[in-house]
């Protein structure tokens, strides 16, 4: 039976955002990667109609997580509290294209680590890699409005992209992040019309809406992926229909979202088979998920799992 | 919505002065104004009163293009003024040509004239074609379905997109003696249109004719647009300068989840475009 024609034409694009500068552009990055740029739902319409590759950005925390599962940690164990050296080795022995450095350790509850600490780290990962950064602060509107603006300055000219802005908490990050040159997350919980307004009111700041990437906010399988599933697509959807306001790539947080489920790091349930494949398993199911959705960046940890969505990546992005 | 901003019309006072004595200014300013006020195409008609149509189509069009690069719509019943236009548009980012009927007593083959010209400005020109025929303005509203199926198979079969046509039910003055039933009979076609090919043409009113000679028309005009909206109308000729038209448009389409709802869903409905 031959396979009907289904595929639909669209109007709009998805933008493309460029992330890294090296060292023509003003940076010292090694790299740039430009994600983005679909005309078309995933499988959909010719291959011309793709986006760029999606990539994936490895995380690196600031300070040595406490609540890692055996599992996660094992890879990164001579690394994990040296921010610098985590990073090289997600570059060197795991390929990584983007390394996320997200500031775990600011926040208030955890280490309530300072702002000289965050510069330190930064500059200590733009030492040790040469691709590009993604920087995340800590999710404390406080603690991020004191410390990422001193991140962002520390790596100003990198081409970055930072974040994130929030519809309460978007004026301080998004006025320097445009002093300083830097690509911008807009973060909603799992919420299209406030995605849609923090949007809006980045741009109304003077912030270009072709240098911002969407947080749509990620659920785990099994955790509400259906939810960030929906609200991915329907992004997509209203891009490639020339909504405007809507038409920026999206990044998702797959790595930590799957690594807090008990059913990734359970280690004493015989039923549920060996916690050494499940754990990253879960995370590889969860990001391959989403890719469908249309997820431009996933965030990610296990370096097996970052293997089998790079190998799947690979394969449908010929 | 695909709005045509109806201003540069021979018709209106200040454009047909501005016509008489070649004043630039005039247009130029309808130009920019309406491109601001989120015009997707500006609608440019001669009028009646110029003795030479095609020359001053296409003072027109130069005049408009020296200013701004937002498409436009070329609006003449006569081929000829049309073709004129045609020498000097940039097609580029999109035409549009308005209007043919299916077929006319005097022009058997007048839609075929049309969909040709508009097939050789480029893979962006479309055309308006009116659901009408050689018989009138239909007053039913299976003739005008009918009008309509008969126009997208026509140009479907020469290969013209059906996606590039935009088929207009022809909307009537609402006082005019015994046309009350005629808005119903529009909306109840809008409806059907949509079925007509996969994907489906666009459907656009000049909508200010509803409420010729009648009081209240702006208030006629904006409360039917947004019960067309609801019923699948995707394009209007309307006056883009009337904010109110625009934000009823912009809430009737958010209702229809035709955009996605955020708190300033008003403010960015044309600067999204």
């Amino acid at each position: 039976m031959p396979v009907p024609e289904v595929a639909d034409s669209f109007t709009g694009s998805v933008n493309r955002v460029t992330l890294g500068a090296t060292k023509d552009s003003g940076g010292t990055r090694t790299s740039t990667v430009t994600v983005g740029g679909a005309r078309n739902v995933v499988y959909g319409g010719s291959i011309e109609d793709a986006s760029e590759k999606p990539v994936i950005a490895m995380d690196v925390l600031d300070a040595k997580p406490q609540d890692w599962p055996d599992t996660l940690a094992e890879p990164y164990k001579d690394v994990l509290d040296s921010p610098g050296d985590w990073a090289k080795k997600c570059v060197a022995e795991f390929g990584a294209e983007v390394i996320c450095l997200k500031f775990d350790g600011i926040h208030p509850d955890k280490a309530d680590l300072d702002a000289a600490h965050a510069v330190k780290v930064t500059e200590e990962v733009l030492k040790a890699v040469g691709v590009p950064l993604v920087l995340w602060g800590c999710g404390n509107d406080e603690k991020d409005n004191q410390v990422m603006p001193k991140v962002s300055q520390i790596a100003k000219g990198q081409n970055c992209l930072i974040g994130t802005v929030k519809e309460d908490n978007y004026k301080a990050l998004t006025a320097i992040a445009l002093a300083d040159g830097h690509n911008l997350i807009t973060q909603a919980p799992l919420d299209i019309n406030i995605a849609k307004q923090v949007n809006i009111l980045a741009s109304d700041m003077g912030f270009p809406l072709e240098r911002i990437v969407t947080f749509q906010a990620t659920g785990a399988l099994g955790y509400g992926i259906e939810y960030a599933y929906s609200i991915q697509e329907r992004q997509r959807l209203a891009a490639l229909g020339g909504d405007k306001m809507m038409a920026m790539p999206a990044i998702c947080d797959v790595g930590y979202e799957s690594w807090r489920v008990k059913e990734a790091k359970l280690a004493d349930a015989p039923g549920w088979g060996d916690v050494k494949n499940r754990g990253p398993m879960w995370e590889a199911t969860t990001a391959i998920c989403l890719l469908q959705a249309g997820v431009d960046i996933i965030r990610m940890r296990h370096p097996r799992a970052v293997a089998i969505v790079r190998n799947f990546i690979n394969q449908i992005w010929q | 919505m695909i709005l045509i901003a109806e201003r540069i019309n021979g018709m209106f006072k200040d454009v047909k002065q501005a016509i008489a004595e070649k004043d630039k200014q005039v247009i130029q300013e309808l130009a920019k104004k309406q491109t601001e006020a989120g015009a997707a195409y500006l609608d440019v008609n001669v009028g009646t009163a110029a003795a030479d149509q095609e020359g001053t189509m296409q003072w027109l069009v130069e005049t408009i293009q020296e200013t701004c690069s937002t498409p436009l719509c070329l609006d003449s019943q006569k081929p000829d003024v049309i073709a004129a236009g045609l020498k000097v548009v940039n097609a580029q980012n999109g035409l549009i040509l308005n209007s043919a009927p299916l077929n006319k007593k005097a022009d058997e083959e007048i839609l075929d004239k049309y969909v040709e010209m508009a097939a050789q400005a480029g893979p962006k020109a479309s055309i308006i074609a009116l659901t009408m025929d050689k018989n009138g303005v239909p007053q039913d509203i299976d003739t005008r379905v009918a009008i309509a199926a008969e126009i997208v198979s026509k140009a479907t079969e020469i290969g013209f997109d059906a996606r590039r046509l935009f088929i207009d039910p022809i909307i009537l003055p609402v006082r005019v003696p015994n046309a009350q039933v005629q808005p119903g009979n529009i909306l109840a076609a809008i409806d059907q249109i949509g079925y007509l090919a996969d994907p489906a043409p666009h459907i656009t009113i000049g909508l200010s004719n509803l409420s010729q000679g009648a009081t209240e028309r702006s208030l006629i005009n904006r409360i039917f647009l947004a019960m067309a909206v609801s019923r699948g109308l995707d394009s209007a000729i309307v006056d883009v300068l009337d904010e109110k038209l625009i934000n009823i448009v912009a809430t009737a389409e958010m209702l229809m989840n035709k955009q996605i709802y955020s708190d300033s869903f008003l403010k960015v409905y044309t600067a999204g475009k």
